[in-house]
């Protein structure tokens, strides 16, 4: 595999500008997790760069991590990273209803799920 | 938005190429399907095809997905896995936390739903095999369907139809019983 790490490729490197280089993210975010952006990140607006606002604006109803990547057509992987940054600092805040991201829904939520699709 | 804090859900649609598993999640999604893209990670590239050109580029693997509100506090996200085999490692990411998975079937190209059937079976998901009718018409019994696959008996084999809503809701409440039993088994 011919590395890629020389910046030859601006379609693998111009993403990772965005996250100072950056693949990890401070949060564990799933791809359905949802969040919200919180007063202090509306009020903090104006002073955040174009994609961190951008992230905030659109937070303002819940969106999971996959919309805020779709809806502002940034990857996956760094609208996690920039989400996993934004939550740190208190602009946006997960929903406290997320279950942990490796469990498996438990018995009562897969029957309310039931539910719900039955209602359809 | 009815809720301002909706529990998410989720709900896997694999299968072979163009088996309909878009068509499937835009049936009974409330918003027009969405689609994320996510750049193929260095750890995967390792094990991907030398000697393909497009790697070299910065290759991405796109995914379909789609949202249903199930009342005010449930938000179930189905999502259509990326086709080809080599995108399995995204796979990893979109099963995990998922209530299941629905894996499409075109009878008329089995052979493309061995490598989900495979995936989903060693990756200890619940899940079901939905034979997608597209015409309306059943062209092999689902006992043949699941023969062929080799499908264990416990696994649900259903007849689906992509294009309606009523259908792929069926499917999905098929599906999640199976969780159940699942989940009822293993307490």
């Amino acid at each position: 595999m011919t590395s890629t790490d020389t910046g030859a490729s601006s379609f693998r490197v111009r993403p990772y500008l965005l996250t100072g280089g950056r693949t990890r993210s401070a949060v564990e975010l799933a791809l359905e997790t949802i969040v919200r952006s919180t007063p202090q990140g509306h009020s903090a607006l104006e002073s955040l760069g174009m994609e961190r606002k951008q992230i905030v604006s659109l937070c303002a109803e819940p969106q999971s991590l996959a919309e805020v990547s779709a809806h502002l057509r940034i990857h996956l992987q760094v609208a996690r990273v920039l989400l996993g940054d934004l939550i740190t600092e208190g602009h946006v805040a997960l929903q406290a209803a997320n279950a942990q991201p490796a469990d498996r829904p438990d018995l009562a939520l897969l029957e309310r799920v039931l539910d719900g699709l039955q209602a359809l | 938005m009815t809720t301002a804090n909706p529990i998410p859900v989720k709900i896997v649609v694999a299968g072979g190429f163009a088996v309909g598993k878009s068509t499937f999640v835009g049936a009974v999604s409330d918003i027009d399907p969405l689609t994320t893209e996510a750049a193929m990670t260095k750890a995967s590239e390792g094990i991907d095809d030398l000697g393909d050109a497009t790697t070299k580029k910065g290759t991405t693997v796109a995914m379909d997905f789609g949202r249903v509100g199930l009342g005010a506090e449930l938000v179930l996200y189905l999502f259509g896995t990326p086709g080809q085999d080599r995108f399995h490692f995204m796979w990893d990411e979109l099963i995990r936390g998922a209530i299941g998975a629905v894996v499409l079937v075109d009878t008329g190209r089995l052979d493309q739903c061995f490598p989900a059937v495979d995936y989903m079976e060693r990756a200890g998901v619940p899940f079901v095999v939905a034979i997608n009718a597209f015409d309306g018409v059943l062209r092999h019994h689902p006992d043949d369907v699941r023969e062929a696959l080799d499908v264990p008996a416990h696994i649900p084999v259903l007849v689906t139809d992509a294009r309606h809503r009523a259908a792929v809701r069926d499917t999905l409440v098929g599906l999640v019983r199976h969780a159940m039993t699942v989940a009822t088994a293993s307490a």
